[in-house]
């Protein structure tokens, strides 16, 4: 197992390296640079801005200079937040996103398994076409419409909850943005649960537990969830890279200092670092947490076995 | 990675049972959460160049002079000053209480320092033009000249001499923008580019930096060494950044946030009904326009370009658009801008816009252009106001047989296709004055202007008159040959105007101080807190 | 090999079913899809909306791009415009913009007069000022007096529907949505059928052939799931501006990525099993083998994936909207719409709802068709 995770790690860097590269030329193809702003810069002055950024300089060399800026951990200056290099960016941001993303999961984890499984066991009832319906709305909704709604309802009108900010974490500060995260989550596992408990339940060892008149309750919380997971899983491998590594709407309209933002302000920014900064934080995400679901399978499902 | 990303975690645990704990800090602290349009892309103010940062730097610094709460030019720094006949020697001088934040005077050569420095090449300082009206700047600037050239002299510790390069009858205006302000010269020689870091900045404004935390906030707190430090009545700012101005308008009605720079102008009548005489629309130096390439064969005669101006219904704009928070525009140069004095504008202001397409129809005709021959794409930056405004626009020139259609760029890019003197027929632009002067509107024009020169026109009699007027020191006299500039620009119209900015603002009723002012500037200095 | 799974994918998609001829798992699902009435429910919503968003800009009362100066931001309302206290004020202002001397306005029935007078001879060309009114038609000046300078100017007033409102220009938000709803299904089905297309064919490729070909294929599909979708639809929209075939094609080069995982799965197993074997052993080559046996056989996986792929796709479209990345105006979408309507959500709530309602109802509609259709392709179920 050992050798097996660290075989996956050593075949990860070729591909983190493609990835930088790819991404590296494209984002320097997009028409105009860091320093084309609405008030256009005179341009002996601009020549003075990419010579102190070696902007100057040929795309090969530049290239190269990340490179090896980049093998020793250095994502280099940001361009658009020159007060503050790439890594310390990341440094302030990273653990807030992945204290929203990681809250939200498990939020969704517990709520959605707990929901999918009690519709699975209420199949075809009342409960069932409830969790159904609420479930299939909960995907339907997008995120940028939940997150303001929410904001004016428990921050505005009813006054329960803060309209935005972080405050350093506090816990209030942090429910309406977990909320709007895991809501679609919670709907996904849900809807993963019931159709995997439904089958579950059919599968002959859980008919044979039955049979053996174990109570319904250790028959579903052991042999069925158990094998409901799997969907779950694999679904959540991707889904957590994603929420980890933050949310580009719920951090925009509750304003909070993760990561998901700077994608975007990146790129549309052409912060040529910061971008490339966050293509390699989620690459090495998306990799991890790839790994883990095939690890966690290998624990949960007996067949599959890496050797 | 993971590590720390668990040590993070337990650390903002812990500060949360902190907060559960202590929930006011200390009831005798007055803390103004201020929001602000976006995040500074630096505190080196010498590196700066947006409105936002320019918020920033007022609170941290004082320039010789200041704006005051009414955006009057008073005393800062110098507390009087003296002016050579010919307009070219000013002498400053400096007030003896001037403290930086770690209590060191602030010295007439910190002034030199930072003006030297902006003008270095390797500090490639955005707005070193700025001061290109300073004796040997540019050439600095330009790296021919040496720093020490410059027309700067520190006659002592309290005294400051400028000699300028040529009269600039707004050299004070000029000295209040954020790249008038000093720097602490011991700091930035001793950290290099960490000198705007927390604890390592040395600031002498009414406020001292605590922490800056990218999309989250910027902390401030008031500097016990400042020479008003008395009458500051607001201990702690926190400067949040808001790229969503409805984000803003949520906090605001949740008693979170205490002002917002920016409003949004679609809710404008719910703000209106709800907030009242919280939401502050005042008028403000800045002209929205749409430049035309005159160079284009179908858009090179100046009639078609007056019929184009003459269909756009500005006030429907105005109203129903921007629900008020623009005001219908007729000159490049913004109303109640200072050494103005005969505004000119379009002749066709006050004419009914029915009659304006009759007569647009007859231009056309005259132009050798039949209807639905002429067709045009107007072309603007992401924005949801800019694409109301355009669409409404295109709808507008189908009354006069122009068809439009529109062509929507990403911001970055857009940018560098109009400074790359890209191919488009009409787009939109918009500037915000840096000080208020009527030079500073028309400059734009101006043909070897070719960073905001979107049109690329050229006319050697506007040219000669801006030229003039740059070395008038006489202002009456420099308002007209300004007049006459712009009356010139008008008759081409090579830019379209449309719309004059306001500045907006949510101001909640229990900041007391806030004065609307044509340079939006509003210093927290001059605020307290009631209630 | 391309026509193929196209053809297929499309047959299976109208649910038309019995494309293999005879065999009695498209046979079977078929009818137990119609036992389903929620499914069955759901593809009739679902053709009811295409049809809409196909013709229902052509019988639409309004223009999508009509601009109505008058009614910007109405609120939606059963009753036709103007409401009736509305008239009088706004006959007065457009009269007075012909600057004639003006008496009191009355309305009878659906006509509105005023009384109007000049120092000179009336211009019989002031009617525009009332014709230009979106609130009025057909102007004329009645009972001219001898010497022109007095007369009545009568107008019918000009009634309009909003049943869902304008939006901010004074466009039609019905007009609005049923373009919005084209634009949206069009990018979710030609997304999908994108990454159905290429998703297929190279997942059966990589899965057939194995090896080295499957470990080289695979790798590439693992890095490009590395690189963030956003970063991609951000150059693409910059290098080529925004219009919706460049939509579409973003989200289906993104998209398609899954589905190669899916099919390279199950082509992996199809490959072992005997009628595949029997067709090698028979000398059939492999692209007859990919077309004959390996691609028929995903359909089943393949078909539940779609359904749930083209709900992610309309998904994806509102997040670039929301992102200023959206398609070009004046067509819209319904995340465009969504989005300006989230931006209005305090003052003009019906530009949010309505947008709304018909984006949960297609996504809705679209889940619990792939639901059903999964059910109804489940070997395990029978």
């Amino acid at each position: 197992m050992f050798a097996y995770v660290l075989r996956r790690f050593a075949g990860a860097v070729p591909t983190l390296f493609i990835i930088v590269t790819i991404a590296f030329f494209m984002i320097r193809l997009a028409p105009g640079g860091p320093f084309d702003l609405e008030r256009p810069l005179d341009p002996l002055i601009m020549e003075n801005l990419n010579r102190a950024y070696n902007l100057d300089k040929p795309l090969l060399y530049q290239y190269g200079h990340y490179l090896w800026n980049l093998a020793q951990g250095d994502l280099g200056p940001s361009f658009t937040r020159r007060d503050f290099s790439v890594v310390d960016l990341f440094r302030t941001g990273l653990p807030v996103s992945v204290l929203l993303g990681g809250m939200a999961i498990s939020l969704a984890l517990i709520v959605g398994t707990f929901l999918g499984a009690l519709a699975a066991l209420k199949q075809n009832t009342a409960v069932d076409y409830a969790v159904v319906g609420t479930a299939t709305f909960g995907i339907t909704i997008p995120p940028f419409v939940i997150a303001p709604i929410l904001s004016l309802l428990f921050g505005v009108w009813l006054g329960w909850l803060p309209a935005g900010g972080w405050s350093s974490g506090s816990l209030r500060h942090m429910i309406l943005p977990v909320a709007t995260l895991a809501l679609p989550q919670i709907a996904i596992v849900a809807r993963l649960t019931r159709g995997a408990t439904i089958e579950a339940l059919r599968s002959d060892h859980v008919r044979t537990a039955r049979a053996y008149g174990l109570p319904t309750r250790i028959v579903v919380g052991v042999h069925a969830l158990r094998a409901a997971i799997l969907p779950v899983v694999s679904y959540l491998g991707p889904t957590a890279a994603a929420l980890l590594t933050g949310s580009v709407v719920v951090e925009t309209i509750f304003g909070i200092p993760g990561i998901g933002r700077y994608f975007v302000q990146g790129a549309l920014g052409r912060d040529y670092t910061l971008v490339m900064g966050t293509v390699v934080v989620i690459a090495v995400f998306v990799v991890v947490f790839n790994l883990i679901v095939d690890i966690l399978y290998a624990l949960l499902d007996p067949r599959v076995r890496y050797d | 990675m993971l590590h720390n990303v668990l040590k993070a975690t337990v650390f903002a645990t812990s500060l949360l049972v902190v907060n559960g704990v202590v929930i006011a800090p200390a009831m005798s602290e007055v803390i103004y959460n201020r929001g602000n349009d976006t995040d500074p892309t630096t505190l080196d103010h010498h590196k700066t160049s947006t409105i936002a940062e320019a918020n920033l730097m007022r609170e941290l610094y004082e320039g010789l002079v200041v704006y005051n709460a009414k955006a009057e030019v008073v005393p800062g720094v110098a507390e009087s000053w003296e002016v050579s006949d010919d307009g070219l020697k000013y002498t400053f001088k400096l007030r003896e209480n001037a403290k930086w934040s770690n209590g060191d005077p602030v010295k007439a050569s910190d002034f030199v320092f930072s003006f030297q420095r902006i003008q270095d090449p390797a500090v490639a300082a955005p707005y070193a033009n700025m001061h290109y009206a300073i004796a040997n700047a540019e050439s600095v600037n330009k790296g021919e000249k040496k720093p020490e050239e410059m027309g700067l002299k520190a006659i002592d510790d309290r005294t400051l001499e400028i000699t300028l390069a040529a009269p600039t009858p707004y050299f004070l205006e000029l000295l209040t923008h954020q790249t008038g302000l000093p720097v602490h010269q011991a700091s930035v020689e001793k950290f290099g580019n960490d000198f705007t870091k927390p604890g390592n900045m040395v600031t002498n404004g009414a406020y001292m930096l605590e922490s800056f935390t990218p999309n989250d906030k910027i902390v401030m707190k008031k500097n016990p060494h400042f020479h008003d430090a008395a009458n500051v009545k607001i201990d702690v700012v926190n400067f949040i950044p808001f790229e969503d101005r409805s984000a803003c308008l949520r906090r605001f009605e949740a008693g979170e946030v205490l002002s917002c720079s920016d409003i949004p102008a679609e809710q404008m009548d719910y703000m209106r009904e709800k907030l009242g005489e919280q939401v502050h629309i005042a008028p403000y130096l800045g002209s929205y326009y749409l430049p035309v390439k005159v160079k284009k064969e179908k858009l090179a005669d100046p009639r078609v370009r007056h019929a184009i101006s003459m269909a756009i219904d500005r006030d429907f704009l105005a109203k129903e658009i921007w629900r008020e928070t623009m005001l219908p525009g007729y000159s490049i140069v913004p109303p109640g801008i200072s050494n103005y004095n005969d505004p000119v504008f379009l002749e066709y202001k006050d004419m009914d816009i029915l009659d304006r397409e009759d007569k647009a129809k007859e231009l056309l005709k005259e132009a050798g252009v039949e209807e639905g021959e002429l067709s045009v794409e107007l072309r603007y930056n992401t924005s949801e106001n800019n694409k109301n405004t355009m669409t409404a626009i295109a709808d507008m020139l189908k009354n006069i047989g122009i068809s439009a259609t529109l062509f929507e760029m990403e911001g970055t890019g857009y940018f560098d296709y109009m400074k790359q003197d890209g191919d488009f027929d009409i787009t939109r632009a918009g500037w915000i004055g840096d000080y208020s002067d009527p030079q500073n509107f028309l400059f734009l024009f101006e043909s070897d202007n070719l960073g905001f020169n979107y049109p690329r026109w050229e006319n050697a009699e506007y040219d000669a008159l801006m030229e003039k007027a740059e070395t008038t020191i006489d202002l009456a006299e420099r308002s007209k040959l300004l007049n006459q500039a712009e009356a010139i620009f008008l008759k081409e119209v090579p830019a379209i105007p449309i719309l004059y900015y306001s500045s907006r603002a949510l101001v909640s009723s229990k900041l007391k101080g806030w004065e609307d002012n044509i340079q939006d500037v509003h210093g927290t200095r001059f605020m307290s807190i009631e209630g | 090999m391309t026509d193929h799974s196209t053809i297929a994918a499309r047959e299976v998609l109208t649910e038309a079913g019995p494309m293999i001829a005879g065999r009695s798992l498209w046979q079977d699902a078929w009818r137990r899809l119609r036992k389903n009435k929620a499914a069955v429910a759901s593809a009739i919503v679902l053709l009811l909306l295409a049809l809409a968003g196909i013709f229902g800009p052509l019988v639409a009362p309004h223009p999508y791009d009509r601009i109505y100066p008058q009614y910007v931001r109405t609120p939606a309302s059963l009753e036709a415009y103007p409401k009736a206290e509305r008239i009088i004020p706004a006959f007065e202002s457009v009269v007075s913009r012909a600057r004639v001397e003006t008496g009191s306005a009355e309305v009878e029935g659906s006509t509105v007069r005023m009384p109007i007078s000049s120092s000179e001879a009336l211009d019989p060309r002031i009617v525009r000022y009332v014709d230009r009114s979106d609130l009025f038609e057909n102007a004329r000046i009645e009972e001219l007096s001898a010497d022109g300078r007095s007369g009545v100017m009568v107008a019918d007033v000009h009634r309009l529907r909003f049943l869902f409102g304008t939006d901010s220009n004074g466009r039609d938000l019905l007009a609005r949505i049923l373009i919005g709803i084209r634009v949206s299904l069009a990018i979710g089905v030609l997304a999908s059928a994108m990454a159905l297309l290429f998703g297929v064919s190279y997942g059966a490729i990589a899965g057939y052939l194995g090896g080295r070909v499957d470990g080289v294929m695979m790798r590439i599909v693992d890095i490009l799931y590395s690189l963030p979708f956003i970063f991609f639809v951000i150059l693409l929209v910059v290098f080529f501006g925004r219009n919706f075939i460049l939509i579409f094609i973003a989200i289906g080069a993104t998209e398609w990525l899954d589905m190669a995982r899916i099919v390279r799965g199950q082509a992996l197993m199809l490959k072992r099993q005997e009628f595949v074997q029997a067709a090698e052993a028979l000398g059939v080559d492999n692209s007859g083998i990919l077309r004959r046996h390996i691609i028929p056989n995903t359909l089943g996986p393949v078909v539940v994936f779609v359904t749930l792929l083209v709900p992610k796709a309309i998904l994806l479209e509102s997040l670039l909207s929301f992102l200023g990345l959206g398609v070009q105006e004046p067509l819209t979408s319904l995340g465009l719409l969504i989005s300006d309507g989230a931006a209005n959500i305090q003052g003009a709530t019906w530009l949010l709802i309505y947008p709304a309602i018909a984006l949960t109802v297609i996504l809705f509609a679209l889940n619990f068709l792939g639901d059903g259709l999964r059910d109804a392709l489940d070997p395990k179920d029978r």
